[in-house]
Formats: structure tokens, C-alpha cells, sequence
């Protein structure tokens, strides 16, 4: 299949024509490549989720045997069935319009080309991630797009906030990487083989035992990749990086890699109901855990980034539950409305010339008209409110959840989605509403973006409005499951409940909950704008807890990177004095010798060549030849090693095990 | 017996014998002329040439075949029964191509940095790569171990001629602890020689006294006498790999010797070769007792550089210990003794002959701009040297072990083999993958990226025309290994297979005995018999 082949395959062609040409020739135009490319595996993208709308088949592509020998065989092949399909759209869909809003944003910057270059790699390894029809594909799209996330992080290399954080990330990702190929061991061990298909056709095979064992190792790479507690402290650092990188890669595809996993291993993971408990239970601490952390940040874009955190924490705790389908239409939406608010914030941090504080915002609602009005939609649609899409989604994981009887779980979630709406509704207000906080020199350039930005913006803002109603009305009956069905449908899997009195009350509960949140907010920052110092001052330990993020960095520091520094220093410290010393003491010992031999051949033997009439110079110059350095000594210490070795053999056959070796 | 295909049938000419002693030639041409400039001329043409005949071994090898491929064979010392016998089969055949090139890709390299004794050092290159040459194609061990030993002449006088700060220590060291280890491992070699004639001479079989390698292959020995044997090559290979504890002469001889010595001794992996082309088929029981041993002597070393590599504040030294946590996952794979980990430690063989090397390539390119490597001499090269950056990290990135780059391929393997061995060996190795990304990028992060701090390197010019003709066949191996490794995985196959066969005597698939598998059919009752 052809166009399946290219959809990946476009991206890396623009990588590499980019990669060579663009710092010469192409520069300011690398983007026409770039885009292109995104463009039509948009096109073909949309070609397959037709085909695969139409009822067609799961298409299969075996392009060559990668890695083989020994009954042991992966190849390089895609699998394009619903799951992969909408995932397809997601990536190229978004992608392409974050490639567009990047060539405004990036306009002017030196690495202009170097930046498309990077960004066309992520797609190509997300495409694989997604297409892969068996997990070594997956993994290579996986560490690949953690590779892209790394170089476009310290995408400013000259800043070492930026070099660091990329740094974290990479290594943050390789501890979860480690558990993923562990389960990837475990799975070949089981089934000899990689392949999706094969492998979930014999899913059924596994003890409960090993299936928990393997999903939980394949749930350490989701915690990785998808910056799950407790690893999602590289998250935030990676805000270092251009803004449209932090809402592709950071908001909207590579961070929701975890969860795409996981939905592709239900069959592993409804044999597995420990495992099952883990993912919700993670899932939701890491829901309201970073959002609490969300609630006092003053950085635009690490508001953005708890809050992304958050939110795949509830895809988690979906995916926990069973609910799958769900989670993946949480995916979905949140991939709209948090690419959104990110464009958006990338918007407001362009019209203030790198202001990233929202303490120094304020106002910018009249400024920067049509930002401010997208942005109120991806916060609305974050937030929960009905009709827009983030309510759609977000309810129906709680609604499943309580409907399974994870009480505790709803509540945590629904106590998560109170904050959530709380501090969207702060980060609108800080920054649009009110009066400027603005210097006067920023304030004076503020101006609109152009429209290669604000176009991605009004579009990301109406899939925002509309996106939840058209996949997922009417609840856990929508488009979207019914299309996923035949993936995400097996044992354990959500049944199709009806909509009854239950989710009546459960709604309105999530409504409430969510006018709440904005209530507060508007009362905190609009209404009464001093109260928030005073709760602050008032609440001061719990506030600075907050503010330095529970000092979760400073503890994995102690726990982790100065320990392992020190050990560094320590096993140095005793290779160089203890290993190395012995070594040296065993070698002076043979310089010895070597100077014993040297003194009997100048005192023995040349007295001997004299004795025996040979002439004392002729002697000593030919000696004087041979003795080359310290390569003359080495032949005198093979000689005792060969006088050694036979020595041995003398003593060894008189013994037990020589006889062995001659008689019987 | 073993299946032999001579050179004359499969090729026509004695390719294994001219790519070996092509180098020696050239050696003595270089002696022969006067002047630096054709001394180069000359140099520059032997090893494209030696590269160039070798080739032919890579495109006519019969892929997925056990057979000794390539192979002459004559008597040389009849009454000892020494013979002059080479061949290529899966195991050595990619290391014979993997050092012409690097010798090529070395000459290259150095034309552009020593000035110094031009000739002297052509001529212990050309002898060195004839050396190592030597030891991947020789099946007689008598001629193995000739060149084994002749290998150490060339080294020392590389190191403390062409060397660096402590170059005389370094030096030193490094020939005792071959020659230590040579001695231990003559001695293996003598004891297999007389287990031979023993069971030859009981039952009547000829020839009786041989060191050839397939003759040997066929003695039955006690698991007493092979964990003895065993035991003597290890010090032997051990010392030359290097495993921790016996390696503290790799990062003063990295170090301290010119950059060329480094990538040799870096990239081309003869302690490691010996393990499989010797100690494992030999000696299978013995290797299989000492599986556990072995595993967590890898282990060791896996972390154990790993975590010194992680506070080095030279790149040179970092890169020594990164070689030495390296080959503990060669050994780790190779000691599983699984299909997996030994096809993968031979592929991290030469995986490590493509990365490693042209990590010490960009060393010495750094090292020609700046005249040091310590780490904190420089920062923010990326802004002026955008090729040196990009490539550098291709490599960083394969030495990482990235999908996509050949060291995926090589750890993926190794990993897996390990893990099937045991789950707990390839858990910890997998451990051993967080720490390698930490030092190497943590590298790159101090010398490539941020602000240019010092003066000296705002103008540094980016890599030369000669740098990128070195760098770009390592990237473009780096690339097609780790996309597309089919054409080396065909060819080391059909190798590894007879020899995890021979190590699973039990487990043997059916229908594979075409090589070495068969050499443990014959003995098993005949060794009873011989008690």
C-alpha cells in the first residue's frame, strides 16, 4: 500500500532534503518542504480513515525483515485499523496546523531551518509510533520522537536552562524507555513474536501473573513518555523549548504516546486487574497532583504544562477503569483544545516580545482580540463546560468510572476537576482581563499575530467548540466508539450502559463542579483581585509548598543525581588508587626484574663476550643494538614466562590432572 | 568435520593471504622511500587497496552458511603439526572488513595530523592492521597466536612514539598486561594441543598433533579440563577485551596514545573475538558452568564504566570508560550464550569498531583545534560548527543505542539474548541503558551546546573536507546497520547458529548441523571410551 508507506515516509524526505540543504540554500524557505510534506500525509491520512470508515479491513503493510535469526523475526511493518486511523488524524491533523502556525512564530529566528528539520523528524517518528503494526516499530517511533523532543527542547542551544531541561527529559524518558523493553522481552520470551496481531490473538494465553508483569513494565514507559508520577518532572522543564513544539509534542501527540499504548495493549491489560488498579490509581493521584501545582504558577506555559499533565493523568485513570474509548476521545479533544491554549499562549508571549510572566500581563483581551477569544474557548473547553468538547470527554471517564465502582476515583477526579477549571479561568483572567501590568516599552509593541498564526488558532478554537459534540454525542454512544469498537471491545471492556438517570445527576455534578472552578477564579481575580494575596499569605505553608512544586526535583536530586555522582567519584576514586595501584606495584616489581636483567647482561654476559675473546667494543655495540628501550626487557620476561610455563607443566605432570594428558 | 570452502573454488586468488600481507607490503614501500609526501602517497594507496581486495570477501561470502569460507591451507611446520590455515566464516568475516576500512579511514585521518616521523608510523600502522588481520583469519593456533603476539611491537611503538602525556606509562602497561596475558593463554593453547594428541593418538586418529582449530573442535575434553583451558584464555582475552578488573591499562593507553592507537584499539574488538572464535566452540561445556560467573563480570563492567565515565572531565577518558561499560554488554551478550546475545555481541563488535572509533575520530578533530579534550575547555561549538555538531551527535546517538542507529541493533540483541538466559541479567543491563544516555549527553551538553565561554573557540573552523571523508562512512554504516541490517545479519547467521548448536547440544535444531554441531555429534561416546 502506497500511501500508507508515504505517509511517513514524505515527512523524512523534507527531513533530509531540509537536514542538507537548509542552511545554505533554503533557510528562510525550508518551511515549503516541511509543510508540504505534512500536508499531504494529511491528505492521505484522511484517505485511510475514509477506507477504514467504509467498514474496510485493518490494512496490513510488511515492508522487510529487520531484525531476524534464531526463529526470531521483526519487521519493518504498519497496521492501519480505527485506533491507528484516528491517531493518524491527530498527528497530522494537528501537526499540520502546528507546522503552519510555526512559520509566523518562528519567522526571523537563525535556526529556521534547523527547526523544521526537527519538527518534520517528530512527525516521521510519531507516524511510525502510531503505524507500527508490532512493538519494536513502536519503539523506534517512541525513543524517536523522545530524540526530537530532546533536540527541540534545547532547540536554543546557547541557553543552558533549555540544554539542561532536554538533557532531563531524555534520560527522565530512558528510565521509563528501560521498563518498556522489558516488556518487550517479556512479550517475545511469551509469544516469539513482536507482532500486534499474532501477539493479542494468543493474548489470552498469558498467566495473570505475567500479563500483570507485563503491563506493568509497558505502563513504566507509559509513566516515562506520558510524564505520569512519579515521573513527569522532565514536563515541565520542556517548556524551555518554542512554544508550538510544547503544544505538538508536550500537549498534543508525543506526550499522549503512554496512553495510545496502553489502549493498544487492552487485551494484555484486562487479563491484568492489579495492573488495571495501578494505571487508575496513577493516573488519578497524577490528575490532581499536578493540577495543585497549576494552581499558583506564574509562567503561561507551565500553568499549561501542569495542567497537560494533569489531564493525561485522567486518560490514565480512564484507561484504568476500562474505559478506553473514552480515553482515547479524551486524547482527542485535549489534543484540540490544549494545542489551542498553547498556540495561544505562544500567541500572547509573540505580541509581548518573550514575556512568558503573567504577573506582568493583564488586559490584553482589546490588544489582542481574536488570541483572547480562542483562548476563552480552550479554557472553557478545559474547564467542562457543556457543549464544548473537554466536558464531553472528561465526563465521560468520571462517568465510567463511577459507573464501575471506582467511588474514590470519581471523587479524586471530580475534586481535580474543580482545580482545573479554577486555574484555566485564573490563567484567562491574569492574562486577558483587568488592567495591564505591562511595562510600558511592551506594551507599546503589543500587537496581534499574523495570520499564519491566528488561522491555526480560530480552527484548533472550532474543532475546540464542536470537536466533543461531533465524535462523542451522544455519550459513550458516539461516533468515535462506534468506530473504535472493533479495536478497543473484548473482555472486560466497557459494555454500552445506555444513558439513564445516573448520567443525568453525574452531568450536572461535572457542570457544577466546573462553574465552580470559574466562580472562585472570577471571584479571586476579577471580583475581589485582593483576596488572592490574602489567601496567600493566609494558606503561606501550603502556598509555598505549591510554589516549589512540593520539591519534587530538589528530592529526585538528593535521591538520585548526586548519589549517583558521588558513586561516579567513589568507583573513580578507587580505579585510579586501589585497581590501578595494585597494577602499578606488580609493574615496578617487573621493572625490577627488568633491571636485574639488565645488570646481569652488562656485568655477566659482557664480561663473558670478553672472556671468551670476542672484542669488548664489538660486543657492546651489538648489545647496544638490541637493546632497543624497554622492548628488550619484555623478551626477557617472555623467556621467565616461558621458564614459568614449563616449570608448570613439569609440576602439573606429576600431578593428578596431568596424567590426563600423556598415559592413561 | 566442519564444511571448508577453498579459496581457489569460491574466488579464484588467495584473497585472505593478500588482504593480510598487503599492509606488510606497504610497510616496507614506505621504508623503501625517502620523502614524507609519496611516503603518504604510497600509504594512502595500500590501505584503499587492502580495503578494496577485501570487499570481495563481504559481496562473495555465502550468506547463512557455518562454512569456513575463503580458506588455504598448507603445511607449514608438518612435524608439530602447525599449518598455515585461514578462512573467514560469519564470526570473523565482518571484523577482516571492518579493519581495512578502519586502517583506510586512519591513513586519512592522520595525513592531516602527524608530521612527525611520517614513515615510522606508516610502517607500524601498516604492520599492526597486517597483525590484526592476522588473528581474525588464522584457524591454525600456533599462527593466531604468532600474530596475536606480533600485534604488541607495532602497539608500543605506536603509544610511546606517537603518544601523548604519559605515553611512556601507558605504554608499558599496556605490553605487560598482553604479554602477561599471552603467556596464560600459550599455555591454554599447549594444554588443548595435548588433549588433542591424547585422544587423537587412543583412537587413532590423524592428524595426531595439530593446532589446527577444526581439529581441535573435535577433541572431547572433561569439564574439568575445559573450565582449565577456559580459565587460561580467559586471562588472555580478558586482558586484551578489556573486562573490569583487568582494564586499567585502556584508559591510559586511550589516552595517552595518538588518536589512531585509540580508535584501533577502541574499535577493533580482539578480545572479545577470541571469546567466540575460540573459548565457546572449544570449550562449550566449560562455558556454559561459567555462564553466571561471566554474566556478572559483564555486569560489573556495564556499570561500573558507566558510572566513572559519568564524572570524567576529559572526553578521551570518558570515552575509554564508556568503551570498557560497552564491552560489558559485548560479553554479556556473548556469555547468554543464547542465539540473540552471541549474534548481537558480534554485531556490538562491530557496531563499537563504527561508533567508538569515530567517537575518538571527533576527539581527534577537537583535539587538532584545541590541543586539549578536558570537557570544560570548551561549550557552545554548535553555533560555529554545525557539521561537526550534527555528526558528532549521529554518533553520540548511536553509542546511546537510538532505534534507527546500528547500536540499537547490537543492544536490542544483547539485551534480549541476555534477558533470555535469565530476566534478571538483562533487567540490570537494561539499567545499564538509562546510564549511557546520562554521560554522553551530559557530554554533549557541556561541549556542544550553550554559550561559547572561551575566546579560543569563536573561530574554530568546522569540520575539513579530509574530516567529513573519515565521518561520513562511519555515519552512513551507523545508518544502514541500524535501518537495514539484513545483509550482516545473512551473513553472521549461519555462523551463530552451528555455534549455539555446539553450545546447546540438547536444544539443537534439527537440520542445522552443518558445521560445528556435528563436531559434537562424534565425541561424546569416543571420550567415554578413551576414560
Amino acid at each position: 500500500m502506497l500511501s500508507v508507506v508515504l505517509i511517513p515516509l514524505l515527512p523524512l524526505l523534507a527531513v533530509l532534503i531540509n537536514g542538507i540543504f537548509g542552511r545554505k540554500y533554503l533557510k528562510e524557505s525550508s518551511h515549503y518542504f516541511a509543510v508540504g510534506s505534512v500536508a499531504i500525509s494529511f491528505v492521505l491520512s484522511v484517505s485511510l480513515l475514509v477506507r477504514m470508515l467504509s467498514g474496510a479491513s485493518p490494512i496490513t503493510v510488511n515492508l522487510y525483515s529487520w531484525i531476524f535469526g534464531g526463529g526470531f523475526d521483526v519487521h519493518i511493518g504498519f497496521l492501519i485499523d480505527p485506533l491507528s486511523s484516528v491517531m493518524l488524524m491527530v498527528v497530522t491533523g494537528v501537526g499540520l496546523l502546528i507546522h503552519i502556525y510555526s512559520i509566523g512564530y518562528m519567522h526571523g529566528d537563525p535556526g529556521y531551518y534547523r527547526f523544521f528539520t526537527y519538527l518534520n523528524l517528530f512527525m516521521v517518528s510519531m507516524l511510525l509510533l502510531v503505524m507500527g503494526d508490532n512493538y519494536l516499530v513502536l519503539f523506534i517511533g517512541w525513543e524517536g520522537v523522545g530524540l526530537c523532543s530532546y533536540l527541540l527542547i534545547a532547540f536554543w542551544f546557547e541557553k543552558e536552562s533549555a540544554t539542561k531541561a532536554g538533557t532531563k527529559a531524555f534520560v527522565v524518558n530512558r528510565i521509563g524507555d528501560a521498563g518498556f523493553l522489558i516488556a518487550i522481552f517479556l512479550i517475545a520470551e511469551q509469544f516469539g513474536t513482536l507482532n500486534y496481531v499474532e501477539v493479542f490473538e494468543r493474548a489470552h494465553e498469558l498467566s495473570t501473573s505475567m500479563a500483570t508483569a507485563i503491563a506493568l513494565c509497558l505502563f513504566v514507559g507509559a509513566v516515562g513518555k506520558s510524564a505520569q508520577l512519579p515521573l513527569y518532572t522532565w514536563l515541565p522543564d520542556a517548556m524551555e523549548g518554542p512554544t508550538p513544539v510544547s503544544a505538538l509534542i508536550h500537549a498534543a501527540t508525543m506526550v499522549t504516546a503512554g496512553v495510545y499504548m496502553v489502549v493498544r495493549n487492552h487485551a494484555i491489560y484486562d487479563l491484568a486487574p492489579i495492573a488495571m488498579t495501578v494505571v487508575a490509581v496513577t493516573g488519578g493521584a497524577t490528575a490532581i497532583f499536578a493540577a495543585t501545582i497549576g494552581l499558583v504558577q506564574t509562567d503561561i506555559k507551565r500553568v499549561l504544562a501542569y495542567s497537560t499533565v494533569s489531564q493525561l493523568g485522567y486518560m490514565f485513570l480512564g484507561c484504568g477503569v476500562g474505559a478506553y474509548a473514552a480515553a482515547i476521545f479524551h486524547l482527542v479533544t485535549h489534543a484540540f483544545f490544549k494545542a489551542l491554549l498553547f498556540l495561544g499562549s505562544g500567541s500572547v508571549i509573540h505580541a509581548l516580545g518573550g514575556e512568558q510572566d503573567i504577573r506582568k500581563m493583564g488586559g490584553l483581551k482589546a490588544e489582542i482580540p481574536v488570541t483572547a477569544a480562542t483562548f476563552l474557548i480552550g479554557t472553557i473547553a478545559i474547564a467542562g463546560l457543556p457543549p464544548l468538547a473537554g466536558f464531553w470527554s472528561k465526563d465521560e471517564i468520571l462517568g465510567m468510572a463511577f459507573k464501575g465502582g471506582h467511588e474514590a476515583l470519581w471523587l479524586v477526579g471530580m475534586s481535580g476537576a474543580f482545580l482545573t477549571s479554577f486555574y484555566m479561568f485564573r490563567l484567562f483572567y491574569l492574562t486577558f482581563a483587568g488592567t495591564t501590568r505591562m511595562t510600558p516599552e511592551v506594551a507599546h509593541h503589543v500587537h496581534e499575530s499574523p495570520a499564519a498564526m491566528t488561522v491555526p488558532l480560530m480552527i484548533l478554537a472550532g474543532l475546540s467548540l464542536l470537536g466533543g459534540l461531533l465524535l462523542g454525542f451522544p455519550p459513550e454512544g458516539g461516533w468515535l466508539h462506534a468506530f473504535l469498537a472493533p479495536v478497543v471491545s473484548g473482555e472486560g471492556a466497557e459494555a454500552h450502559h445506555g444513558f439513564g438517570a445516573v448520567d443525568v445527576a453525574l452531568m450536572a455534578g461535572s457542570v457544577l463542579i466546573a462553574l465552580a472552578g470559574w466562580w472562585t477564579a472570577y471571584t479571586m481575580y476579577v471580583r475581589k483581585p485582593e483576596l488572592a494575596p490574602s489567601w496567600a499569605a493566609r494558606f503561606r505553608g501550603a502556598y509555598t509548598l505549591l510554589l516549589n512544586k512540593y520539591w519534587v526535583d530538589e528530592l529526585y536530586d538528593a535521591l538520585f543525581v548526586e548519589p549517583s555522582k558521588r558513586l561516579g567519584l567513589a568507583w573513580g576514586w578507587f580505579d585510579r588508587v586501589v585497581i590501578d595501584g595494585i597494577v602499578n606495584g606488580v609493574g615496578r616489581m617487573t621493572a625490577g626484574g627488568a633491571w636485574l636483567s639488565t645488570w646481569i647482561e652488562k656485568h655477566v654476559l659482557y664480561a663473558f663476550l670478553n672472556v671468551i675473546g670476542y672484542g669488548n667494543h664489538l660486543g657492546a655495540a651489538l648489545f647496544r643494538r638490541l637493546q632497543t628501550g624497554y622492548v628488550h626487557h619484555y623478551a626477557v620476561i617472555l623467556l621467565v614466562g616461558l621458564f614459568l610455563m614449563v616449570t608448570f607443566f613439569v609440576w602439573w605432570q606429576g600431578g593428578g590432572v596431568g596424567s590426563l594428558l600423556v598415559q592413561r | 568435520m566442519m564444511q571448508e570452502i577453498l579459496a581457489g573454488q569460491q574466488i579464484g586468488w588467495p584473497i585472505l593471504t593478500v588482504v593480510t600481507f598487503l599492509p606488510l607490503v606497504g610497510a616496507l614501500l614506505v621504508w623503501a622511500v625517502r620523502d614524507a609526501a609519496l611516503a603518504w602517497r604510497i600509504g594512502l594507496a595500500t590501505v584503499a587497496a587492502d580495503f578494496l581486495a577485501s570487499l570481495p570477501l563481504f559481496f562473495v561470502f555465502e550468506p547463512d552458511s557455518a562454512a569456513m569460507q575463503f580458506v588455504e591451507r598448507y603445511p607449514w611446520i608438518p612435524s608439530l603439526g602447525i599449518g598455515y590455515h585461514l578462512g573467514v566464516d560469519g564470526i570473523s568475516l565482518l571484523f577482516v572488513v571492518l579493519t581495512t576500512m578502519l586502517g583506510l579511514l586512519i591513513v586519512i585521518y592522520s595525513q592531516g595530523v602527524i608530521v612527525d616521523r611520517v614513515r615510522g608510523y606508516l610502517m607500524a600502522l601498516f604492520a599492526l592492521q597486517t597483525t590484526m588481520l592476522g588473528v581474525f583469519v588464522s584457524l591454525d593456533l600456533v599462527l593466531f597466536f604468532l600474530f596475536w603476539e606480533l600485534m604488541l611491537i607495532p602497539s608500543y611503538f605506536m603509544i610511546k612514539l606517537w603518544g601523548g602525556e604519559g605515553r611512556d606509562n601507558a605504554s608499558i602497561k599496556y605490553v605487560l598486561y598482553t604479554l602477561l596475558g599471552s603467556v596464560l593463554m600459550l599455555v591454554g593453547i599447549v594444554v588443548l594441543y595435548l588433549q588433542h594428541y591424547r585422544f587423537a593418538s587412543v583412537h587413532g586418529l590423524s592428524p595426531a598433533l595439530s593446532f589446527d582449530l577444526l581439529d581441535l573442535l573435535r577433541t572431547p575434553m572433561s569439564l574439568d579440563v575445559q573450565i582449565l583451558i577456559f580459565v587460561f584464555l580467559f586471562f588472555g582475552f580478558a586482558f586484551k577485551t578489556p573486562l573490569v578488573p583487568f582494564h586499567t591499562w585502556m584508559p591510559d593507553a586511550l589516552h595517552a596514545g595518538p588518536i589512531a592507537m585509540s580508535v584501533i584499539l577502541a574499535g577493533i574488538k580482539l578480545g572479545t573475538f577470541g571469546f567466540v572464535r575460540f573459548s565457546l566452540p572449544l570449550l562449550p561445556d566449560a562455558s556454559r558452568a561459567v555462564l553466571p560467573v561471566m554474566m556478572v563480570i559483564a555486569l560489573i563492567g556495564i556499570t561500573y564504566g558507566a558510572y566513572i565515565a559519568l564524572i570524567q572531565t576529559d572526553f578521551r577518558r570518558l570515552l575509554a570508560y564508556s568503551s570498557i561499560s560497552h564491552l560489558g554488554y559485548v560479553a554479556l551478550g556473548i556469555f547468554a550464550l543464547t542465539y540473540q546475545g552471541i549474534q548481537g555481541g558480534i554485531i556490538q563488535m562491530i557496531n563499537l569498531g563504527i561508533t567508538t572509533a569515530g567517537l575518538f575520530f571527533f576527539a581527534g578533530f577537537l583535539w587538532t583545534r584545541r590541543l586539549t579534550l578536558t570537557i570544560a575547555e570548551f561549550g557552545g561549538l554548535a553555533k560555529g560548527m554545525p557539521l561537526l555538531a550534527t555528526f558528532l551527535l549521529i554518533i553520540v546517538l548511536s553509542s546511546i543505542g537510538l532505534p534507527g542507529t546500528n547500536g540499537f541493533i547490537g543492544e536490542f540483541l544483547i539485551l534480549f539474548g541476555a534477558f533470555k538466559a535469565h530476566w534478571i541479567y538483562g533487567a540490570i543491563g537494561v539499567l545499564g541503558v538509562i546510564l549511557g544516555a546520562a554521560y554522553l549527553l551530559w557530554f554533549y551538553e557541556r561541549a556542544i551546546f550553550g554559550k561559547v565561554t572561551k575566546p579560543e573557540n569563536e573561530r574554530l573552523p568546522d569540520l575539513n573536507a579530509r574530516e567529513l571523508a573519515v565521518a561520513l562512512p562511519l555515519v552512513a554504516l551507523i545508518f544502514w546497520i541500524g535501518l537495514y541490517p539484513s545483509p550482516f545479519l545473512h551473513r553472521i547467521n549461519g555462523s551463530v547458529e552451528a555455534l549455539h548448536a555446539r553450545l546447546h547440544p540438547t536444544t539443537a535444531t534439527a537440520g542445522v548441523g552443518t558445521g560445528l554441531a556435528e563436531a559434537t555429534a562424534v565425541p561424546a561416546s569416543a571420550f567415554e571410551e578413551a576414560r
